[in-house]
C-alpha cells in the first residue's frame, strides 16, 4: 500500500483509452465500475476533443455483484458493435473489474462478434499508464500485422512508419507535423504514422514499410520491437528533440533508408535556436542551474539541449518512468548528477529543493512546485494539462521544435540585463521582493498565480490551499543553526531576491562547516568567494 | 421561544402522490457520472481540520487529480492509498500496511483532527472492513486525531452520495443534545460559507436559533442532536444522513429545496413554520430578500424564456433546477434525468414541473443522447465527460458539476444561479467564430 496525493501515470486502462482515442475505427468495451467514466473528460476537456472517446463502460453496480456482471458486460460489447460498427473491438478490465475476474477476453469471443476482438491484459494493481498503452498498441499490432509473412516491400522508394504519437501526448499533434517535413524532406514515403490518426487497416499495413521511425518509445517501443523480431524492420529511436537530436535523427532516418541527406536540411535559416545561443545576450545563461524531470524520453533530451545547447548546469535528472529508467541513469552519469528514478512528487519536490536550481524542467507537477519555491519552471513533459494543448503550433520536435523549445525555457528566465541591473540597484523601490518578479506574473509571489488558469471552478478555490509542509521552503531558522547578526542581514537583503536564498543557504552551509557563528559581513562574503557564483 | 407546529403546507402533501403518477424512464446502461470520492473535493474544502484517506487503486488517486479541475496542485487535505499486488497476494497484511499509511500521514499532517478512511470500489469488493479499521485506529490515535471511515465507492454511490454517507457517518458522533434543550435547527448538506452567513442572518431576524449547519466547519464542532432538534435538508442528496438524525430523534422539516425565489420562500417558510414564526415577521424578513432575488432572476429571462433544457443525471440537483428554470424563467423542460429520485426528499420538487417532463432515473446514456437528438434542446446540462462534444455538434451546454461547485442557494445567489445556467447561450450569441 502507497501514500498517494498526485500521480504521474494513470491506472494501465486509461493508457489503453489513450490508444483507442487516438485511433479510428476501434472501440474500447472496459468492464468497470460506475465512476470510471472520469477518463472521458482527459480527453474531452484536457485535449478539447470534438468527440467522446470510443469506449463502453459497463459501469457496474454493488447489486449487480450478486448477480451477473458477466451479463452486463455480454451486453455492453454487444450493444457497442451493434452502435459503433468498429473494425476492432478492443476488450479489458479496470482495477476493480480485474477483481471479479469475469474474463472480458473469453466473454468477448464467446459472443461471436462481427468483428476481431483483442482482449486486453491490464494489470491495475501493478503497471501503470504508459505501460498499458504500450501493451495495447502492441497487441493491436501484433493482431492486425502480424496475419502475414514477411511481405513484399516495394523497392523504388525508400519507406517507413511514425510509431507512437498518441492521443494525450506531449504536444504529439504538432510533432507529427514537424517530422513529417524532415522524412518527406529525406525523399521518404510515410507508409503509416500509428496510433494517432490510423485505423486496424493501417495497422495491417505497418509491415510494407522498410523501417519504422519510434518517436515516444514510451508508447511504442513493444510493438517496434516485435516488428523487428517479426519482419526485419529496423528502428530508428533517436528523439528528435533539439538541434543535435534532430541532425542525429536525420543522419539515422537517412541511413536506416539508404537516402543522402539534402543541403540545406539541416542548416535552413528555419532553425534559430543555435544563433539565439550564440547571441551575446545568452551570455547571462551560462552555467544556469537546471532541474530536469518527465518522461524518460522528454527528460534525456531535455538535458542534452540544456548542456549542449544552452550552456546550462544540469543540477538535477530523473524520471517517473521505471520501464526507462536505463535511458535516465545513463544520462545522469553523462552530466555527474545522482539519477532520480520516482514516481512520488514529494520526493522530486525534496530533489528540486536540494539541487537549488535557476530553473526547473519538469512536469505540470514540477511547475507547481518550482512557483510554490519560486524557481522558474517550463514544462517539457507528460502528464498533461489543458495548458499543454496550446492554440498555436507548438512542437517539441525537429528545428521548429528546438526553436518553441528555446523561447519556453529561456522566457521564464530573468533576462540578462534585467538580472545586471537588479544586482547594481537592489533597492529598486518597484522591483523589490514584496512587488514580485515580473517573469512569475504579477501581483505576490507563489500564491498570485492561480493553478491551472481557467480549467474548472474549483481549480481557483484550490489555488489557495496553504502549504503545510514545504520543509525547505519555511523561513524560520530551526533551532541549533547558525544565527544572523543584523548588519549581515540587512547586507543579505541587498542581495537580489531570486538568488538571495541560495545566497542565505550557501552562506550557513559555509559557517557551519567552519563553525562560525553568528554570521556576519565578513562571513557573507567569505561565503560568496569560497562558493563563486 | 414557544414551538408551534402548523399544518404543512399543501405543496409536501400532495408532492408524493403526484410523484407516484409520473412515468419514469429507468434504462440500464452506461452510467455517464462520478462515484462519491468526487464528493471530497468540496467536503475537504469545508471541513477544514479533516483529511479524506481515499484506500483504492491507482484510478482512485488519478480520478481525484483528473476531476479536480483537471489538476490542481496545492498540497489538498486528501490522499489515496494504493492498494497494490502485494496487498492482494496477502504477501503484506493489508491492515498492518494501512495502518503504517496512517502514521505516516499523520506524522507528517499533526494538524489534523479527524481522519476519514474512505472506502473506494476495490476495497468494496475486496471486503476490507474499514470501519473496523477506523476502530483499531482510533484506539491509537484519539482523542488527538479521530478516525472514521465511510464508503465513496462507484458501486454504491454516484457522486454527491458521497457526502451524504459522510454525513450519514458523522451523525453518530454528534453529541446528544440536552434533554429539555430548546428547539435548535440543523441545516443538512455542504453549503458555500458565504451562504451560511446569508442564511444565519435570516434565521437571526426570524428568531430562530440556535441553527447550526451540517457538515460543521470543524469535526471538532459537530452540532449536537436530540428530540428537540429539528433538521431541513439544504441539498437533495443527504436522504441517507436524514434517517441516521431521525434515529437520533431529531424531527425532519420538508420542503422544495432553496434554489430561487420561490424555492428560498418555501424552504424559509417550511422552517418558520415549524418554529410558529407569525406570518408578519416571516414576509417582513423575507421580503427584501424575495424582491431582490426576483428582480435578479427577472434580469435573464429574455435569455432563458421558452428556450428548451435537458438536464443529464449529475447531482440529484436536478429535479430542483428543473423547477427553478421552469418555474422562475419560463423554460420548457425536455428531460430531468436523476442518478437516483428519492420521492422522499424530492417530492415537491416533482409536484411543481409540469406534467410534460419527462423524468428519468438512472441512465443509459447512449439513449439519452438519441433522445437529445431527437428532442434537439436549446440548452443541455450535463457533465464534463458530454459537454464539449456536444458543443461540437453545434448544441449549448452548461457542465452540471458547477452546481455543486457554486454557491447557488438562498436569495442572495437565484440571480447568480440564473446567470449561471444562462451564460452559454448568452456566450454563443456574443460569438462570432463558428464551433
Amino acid at each position: 500500500m502507497e501514500l498517494t496525493v498526485w500521480t504521474y501515470e494513470g491506472p494501465p486502462h486509461v493508457g489503453a483509452i489513450r490508444i483507442a482515442n487516438s485511433m479510428r475505427d476501434v472501440h474500447f468495451v472496459l468492464h468497470a465500475p460506475q465512476g470510471d467514466t472520469y477518463a472521458d473528460l482527459l480527453f474531452t476537456m484536457i485535449e478539447r476533443n470534438r468527440k467522446r472517446p470510443p469506449v463502453t463502460y459497463t459501469t457496474f453496480q454493488a447489486r449487480d455483484l450478486s448477480g451477473d456482471t458477466a451479463e452486463i458486460f455480454k451486453i455492453a460489447a454487444r450493444e457497442a458493435v451493434d452502435r459503433f460498427k468498429p473494425q476492432a473491438l478492443l476488450v479489458g478490465a479496470s482495477c476493480t473489474a480485474e477483481l471479479i475476474q469475469d474474463d472480458p477476453g473469453g466473454l468477448a469471443k464467446a459472443l461471436g462478434l462481427s468483428v476481431p476482438v483483442v482482449a486486453l491484459e491490464l494489470p491495475s494493481y501493478q503497471k501503470k499508464e504508459n505501460w498499458g498503452a504500450a501493451e495495447t498498441f502492441y497487441r493491436l499490432v501484433r493482431a492486425f500485422a502480424g496475419g502475414a509473412g514477411k511481405p513484399e516491400v516495394a523497392p523504388e522508394q525508400a519507406s517507413c512508419n511514425i510509431l507512437g504519437p498518441s492521443s494525450l501526448g506531449f504536444r504529439n499533434r504538432d510533432d507529427i507535423v514537424e517530422v513529417t517535413k524532415i522524412v518527406e524532406a529525406l525523399g521518404i514515403r510515410i507508409n503509416t504514422i500509428a496510433p494517432l490518426g490510423a485505423s486496424p487497416a493501417d495497422l495491417a499495413r505497418i509491415p510494407q514499410a522498410h523501417f519504422n521511425i519510434v518517436l515516444y518509445p514510451e508508447i511504442a517501443d513493444n510493438a517496434a520491437r516485435w516488428l523487428k523480431r517479426q519482419f526485419g524492420q529496423e528502428m530508428v529511436a533517436i528523439a528528435p528533440i533539439g538541434v543535435g537530436a534532430t541532425q542525429d535523427f536525420i543522419a539515422a532516418v537517412a541511413a536506416a533508408a539508404g537516402v543522402d541527406v539534402p543541403d540545406g536540411l539541416t542548416a535552413d535559416g528555419a532553425e534559430r535556436l543555435s544563433w539565439y545561443s550564440r547571441s551575446i545576450d545568452s551570455n547571462y545563461l551560462t552555467g544556469k542551474r537546471v532541474f530536469i524531470f518527465g518522461d524518460a524520453t522528454h527528460a534525456v533530451a531535455a538535458a542534452r539541449i540544456a548542456s549542449e545547447e544552452l550552456g546550462f548546469k544540469v543540477c538535477g535528472l530523473g524520471t517517473y518512468s521505471r520501464e526507462f529508467a536505463r535511458d535516465v541513469r545513463e544520462a545522469a552519469a553523462k552530466y555527474g548528477v545522482e539519477p532520480l528514478i520516482s514516481d512520488n512528487h514529494l520526493d522530486v519536490e525534496d530533489a528540486i529543493i536540494a539541487a537549488q536550481p535557476e530553473l526547473v524542467l519538469g512536469t505540470q507537477m514540477e511547475r507547481h512546485a518550482a512557483k510554490r519555491l519560486r524557481i522558474p519552471c517550463a514544462v517539457i513533459s507528460s502528464p498533461v494539462h489543458v495548458q499543454d494543448f496550446p492554440a498555436r503550433y507548438s512542437p517539441q520536435m525537429g528545428f521548429e521544435g528546438a526553436n518553441v523549445i528555446f523561447d519556453s525555457w529561456v522566457h521564464p528566465l530573468m533576462m540578462g540585463l534585467e538580472e545586471h541591473l537588479l544586482q547594481m540597484f537592489r533597492g529598486d523601490f518597484e522591483f523589490h521582493d514584496d512587488a514580485g518578479s515580473s517573469h512569475l506574473g504579477h501581483g505576490h509571489g507563489a500564491a498570485a498565480e492561480t493553478a491551472g488558469g481557467s480549467d474548472t471552478a474549483p481549480v481557483a478555490a484550490e489555488a489557495a490551499e496553504p502549504i503545510h509542509t514545504q520543509p525547505a521552503a519555511a523561513a524560520a531558522t530551526a533551532p541549533g543553526e547558525p544565527s544572523w547578526t543584523i548588519d549581515a542581514e540587512r547586507e543579505l537583503r541587498k542581495i537580489p531576491f531570486f538568488v538571495r536564498g541560495k545566497a542565505r543557504r550557501n552562506t550557513e552551509s559555509y559557517a557551519a562547516q567552519n563553525g562560525l557563528n553568528p554570521i556576519t559581513i565578513e562571513t557573507l562574503y567569505d561565503a560568496k568567494a569560497h562558493f563563486g557564483r | 421561544m414557544t414551538v408551534v407546529y402548523s399544518a404543512p403546507v399543501p405543496a409536501q402533501t400532495c408532492a408524493p402522490e403526484t410523484a407516484e403518477r409520473r412515468d419514469v424512464l429507468k434504462q440500464r446502461g452506461q452510467h455517464e457520472v462520478f462515484c462519491g470520492l468526487t464528493s471530497i473535493m468540496w467536503l475537504h474544502r469545508k471541513m477544514q481540520d479533516a483529511f479524506f484517506l481515499i484506500v483504492g487503486s491507482r484510478t482512485c488517486a488519478h480520478l481525484m487529480q483528473s476531476a479536480a479541475g483537471v489538476m490542481i496542485f496545492a498540497e489538498p487535505r486528501f490522499a489515496t492509498a494504493i492498494i497494490d499486488e502485494r496487498d492482494l497476494a496477502g504477501m503484506a497484511d493489508m491492515n498492518e500496511e494501512l495502518d503504517k499509511v496512517v502514521s505516516r500521514l499523520l506524522a507528517r499532517r499533526p494538524d489534523i483532527k479527524l481522519l476519514v478512511l474512505v472506502g473506494s470500489c476495490p476495497s468494496e469488493v475486496i471486503k476490507l472492513d474499514l470501519p473496523r479499521a477506523a476502530g483499531r485506529l482510533n484506539g491509537e490515535y484519539s482523542p488527538t486525531c479521530r478516525v472514521m471511515a465511510y464508503s465513496g465507492s462507484g458501486i454504491e454511490t454516484t457522486f454527491t452520495q458521497g457526502e451524504d454517507n459522510f454525513l450519514a457517518a458523522l451523525v453518530p458522533d454528534m453529541p446528544a443534545e440536552a434533554a429539555d434543550a430548546a428547539a435548535s435547527l440543523v441545516v443538512v448538506g455542504a453549503l458555500g460559507d458565504v451562504v451560511e452567513d446569508q442564511m444565519m442572518r435570516v434565521f437571526n431576524g426570524l428568531g430562530i436559533g440556535p441553527v447550526r449547519f451540517l457538515p460543521s466547519r470543524s469535526s471538532t464542532t459537530l452540532p449536537p442532536v436530540g428530540p428537540n432538534t429539528r433538521f431541513i435538508l439544504a441539498q437533495p442528496w443527504v436522504g441517507t444522513c436524514a434517517q441516521a438524525l431521525e434515529r437520533r430523534g431529531a424531527k425532519r422539516i420538508s420542503a422544495p429545496f432553496p434554489l430561487g425565489e420561490e424555492g428560498s420562500t418555501a424552504w424559509y417558510r417550511a422552517i418558520s413554520d415549524s418554529f410558529g414564526v407569525p406570518e408578519a415577521r416571516f414576509d417582513a424578513i423575507t421580503a427584501p430578500g424575495r424582491d431582490r432575488a426576483r428582480r435578479a432572476v427577472e434580469r435573464y429571462r429574455p435569455v432563458l424564456e421558452g428556450k428548451s433544457v435537458f438536464l443529464f443525471p449529475d447531482s440529484q440537483l436536478e429535479p430542483s433546477l428543473a423547477r427553478f428554470l421552469s418555474r422562475e424563467l419560463a423554460t420548457s423542460i425536455v428531460e430531468v434525468g436523476s442518478p437516483y429520485l428519492n420521492r422522499d426528499v424530492v417530492g415537491a420538487e416533482l409536484a411543481m414541473l409540469p406534467d410534460s417532463v419527462r423524468l428519468s432515473e438512472g441512465q443509459d446514456v447512449e439513449r439519452q443522447i438519441d433522445r437529445v437528438e431527437s428532442d434537439n434542446p436549446d440548452l443541455i446540462i450535463c457533465g464534463m465527460g458530454l459537454g464539449n462534444p456536444f458543443e461540437a455538434q453545434g448544441r449549448s451546454t452548461k457542465w452540471s458539476i458547477e452546481f455543486v461547485f457554486t454557491p447557488i442557494q438562498g436569495y442572495e445567489q437565484a440571480g447568480d444561479l440564473a446567470e449561471l445556467i444562462a451564460r452559454p447561450l448568452m456566450r454563443r450569441s456574443l460569438l462570432k467564430v463558428g464551433a
